[in-house]
């Protein structure tokens, strides 16, 4: 099924989505894709559907039709367990908050995606290693990563630790929701910095979800919400 | 595995509720044991109180009762054998021996029994084991009196020393005018020997000289020597031993007993009479298995209630879970393993618990109900129930893991905190 020709790390086609219950909100996205290596800025509306777009990418949740294909990969004919696997192999995310368990020390937190992906867990080779590499590239001081717990880490701190758990074993594709409105605007173009150098050094595409359209001169490319995507509000079916 | 030290972090980082939890589990599981425990060592205890004897023979009630009495000296005698109808049983060919026990007296808290000296030969517990003599000898005296283990720990005897026999149990007037002494203290044998005074049949007639009617005579106080001119033979005894010359005759002579014509006796086989016995306390014994299981049950529905209520708290870590590659499967796992990491050291605490409670509790169960509680390994039951307890764990995870199932596909990778 992989299609190595294929220039695209994404691709939608026709898909059709819509949450549980009576007037759940839906989605339908005719055709979306972003090319390998590109860093794309997906901009949208709060409940525009951002977020639920990127659980459909991650195969979290499963549209009702169409094709969702990451990395030459279709995602949606696979049975759930086997996409659960492929997300932990191929995709790293990032949220906008709360993206760590708080009690595990940042180091575990980080190695944590490589339980599910045995390919990762060996891109990785020795993750102690690879995450510290990681952190150490993020800015992050050895003593902040001795911290026993995640919790005791600043929000700043977290979102990096967060960066560094999305990139450890270079997954193809790194999905960040918001990941920088938890932030302040210094620490946010820090922020971008640091992931943008760590995907490319990675050689990770990036697709990255905002409000805010003064990040997108930093993108490759910006895309709105209502150019890809039309939003339903009818019931179920 | 770093999943095993996921959820063992996270159970430390609820370290309060879980250990609340556990110890709940914990003092449960021990509770359960404990009854166990309790209630073998009870079993073999009282099993082992005699053997070697063929029938015992009492006036006539229930045959539990006649057990209870004359060998457990639990409860009173209702009525005596007379000494005709008990000579008259010592005289039948089929009697090897006999061995009369005359109670109802008591010095301090412990019962005094007469008999003769033939009993320290002829009483067996514990699969044929005699009595025997830490100190002294049996009795050859008038007022001579071997005390049981017990007896002497707790009122601190030694050979030699005096007592004072009361008459009537929990009585207050005391036989004072006639001082035994101790001949023997016997050696500890868990059996409810160890709390008895032991003298001759003839003694206990001799403190009731001056009574009459369970009051003393006025103005009378004969003194030792002239009881000892008198004539002592028993009017009457409580019950008998009897070992017959072959097991064949058992039967036959409990029937004769049974139908003897001028009182009305009852003779029971001691083994029958103690499976009679677990019947009744065997539904004592069900009840309290039944209260220590619903407490086991109680204990591990608080669990779940705890792994429950904290669900919601967890969303975002379970779609954290999710977002790596967590299978949904997975997430129920991890929660399972919780509970039964958590039931795993509450039984292990509990069995620690238990062990503790034992050391500390032995010697004074072993005071009061002469209960000797063995601190052995746990049998292979008390295992099973450990196994069980933590199988049950799981089983109960299973409910608040489903609702986590449902949780993390509904939810996504969107959880609004
Ligand atoms: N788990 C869910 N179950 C049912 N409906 C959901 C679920 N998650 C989101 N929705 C619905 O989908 C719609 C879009 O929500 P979504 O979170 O995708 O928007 P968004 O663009 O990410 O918004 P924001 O910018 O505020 O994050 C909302 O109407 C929301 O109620
Ligand atoms: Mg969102």
């Amino acid at each position: 099924m992989i299609d190595t020709d294929t220039p695209f790390a994404l691709a939608l086609d026709q898909v059709e989505f819509h949450w549980a219950g009576r007037d759940a909100f839906g989605l339908r996205v005719s055709g979306f894709r972003i090319g390998r290596g590109e860093r794309v800025l997906l901009l949208g509306e709060s409940g525009s559907g951002k977020s639920t777009l990127l659980s459909l990418i991650c195969g979290i949740n499963a549209p009702a039709r169409g094709s969702i294909r990451v990395d030459g990969t279709e995602m949606v004919s696979m049975p759930a367990a086997a996409r659960d696997r492929f997300r932990a192999e191929k995709i790293g995310i990032v949220f906008q908050q709360f993206n760590l368990l708080p009690y595990a020390s940042p180091v575990d937190n980080i190695l944590l995606p490589l339980c599910f992906a045995p390919d990762r867990r060996a891109r990785a080779g020795d993750g102690r290693t690879a995450a510290l590499a990681l952190t150490d590239a993020l800015g992050l001081a050895r003593h902040t990563m001795a911290s026993p717990t995640a919790d005791r880490l600043s929000v700043g701190q977290q979102q990096r630790v967060a960066v560094a758990r999305a990139l450890i074993g270079a997954p193809s594709l790194i999905i960040a929701d918001e990941p920088t409105s938890a932030l302040d605007a210094g620490s946010q173009a820090n922020f971008l910095d640091l992931l943008f150098a760590q995907c490319s050094a990675a050689g990770s595409t990036l697709l990255m979800v905002s409000h805010d359209e003064r990040l997108a001169p930093r993108f490759d490319r910006s895309v709105r919400m209502e150019d890809i995507a039309t939003l339903t509000r009818e019931a179920a079916a | 595995m770093i999943l095993l030290r996921l959820a063992l972090r996270s159970l430390i980082a609820r370290r309060l509720t879980v250990g609340l939890t556990i110890f709940a589990v914990a003092l449960s599981v021990a509770l359960f044991l404990g009854v166990e425990k309790v209630r073998t060592g009870a079993k073999a205890s009282f099993g082992d109180t005699i053997s070697d004897t063929d029938l015992i023979v009492g006036a006539r009630s229930g045959s539990v009762q006649l057990l209870l009495y004359s060998v457990f000296r639990i409860g009173n005698a209702t009525n005596n054998v007379t000494w005709e109808s008990y000579q008259d049983i010592a005289a039948r060919p089929e009697v090897d021996w006999i061995v009369p026990i005359s109670l109802g007296d008591s010095h301090r808290q412990f019962r005094v029994m007469g008999t003769t000296a033939e009993y320290f030969e002829r009483y067996k517990y514990r699969s044929g084991r005699a009595l025997g003599f830490a100190e002294g000898r049996a009795f050859d005296d008038l007022f001579d009196a071997v005390i049981g283990a017990d007896v002497a720990a707790a009122l601190g005897y030694a050979v030699d020393d005096p007592l004072v026999v009361a008459h009537g149990l929990a009585s207050f007037t005391n036989h004072e005018n006639q001082p035994f002494r101790v001949a023997g203290i016997l050696a500890k044998t868990g059996t409810p020997v160890d709390r008895t005074v032991i003298v001759s049949l003839e003694a206990i007639e001799a403190i009731h000289v001056d009574w009459q009617g369970g009051a003393r005579i006025p103005g009378q106080a004969t003194s030792p020597d002239e009881i000892r001119q008198m004539d002592l033979t028993p009017s009457a005894v409580t019950a008998a031993m009897i070992g017959v010359k072959s097991r064949l005759q058992i039967f036959e002579l409990q029937r004769s007993i049974n139908q003897y014509p001028e009182e009305p006796l009852l003779a029971v086989l001691p083994g029958v009479a103690l499976q009679e016995l677990w019947g009744i306390v065997g539904i004592a014994e069900t009840a309290l298995i039944a209260v220590s299981g619903m407490v086991v049950a109680t204990a591990l529905l608080g669990m779940a209630a705890m792994i429950f209520s904290g669900l919601n708290e967890r969303r975002r870590e379970m779609a954290i879970l999710r977002a790596v590659g967590a299978r949904p499967l997975t997430i129920v796992g991890l929660l399972m393993l919780e509970a039964v990491l958590m039931a795993l050291i509450a039984v292990l605490l509990g069995i620690a618990l238990l062990y503790t409670g034992l050391w500390a509790l032995r010697p004074y169960v072993d005071a009061a109900f002469g209960l000797y509680l063995p601190i052995d390994t746990l049998s292979s039951r008390e295992g099973l129930v450990a196994i069980g307890v933590i199988l049950a764990a799981a089983v109960t995870s299973l409910f608040p893991a489903v609702r986590a199932y449902r949780l993390s596909l509904s939810d996504g990778m969107i959880v609004r905190s």
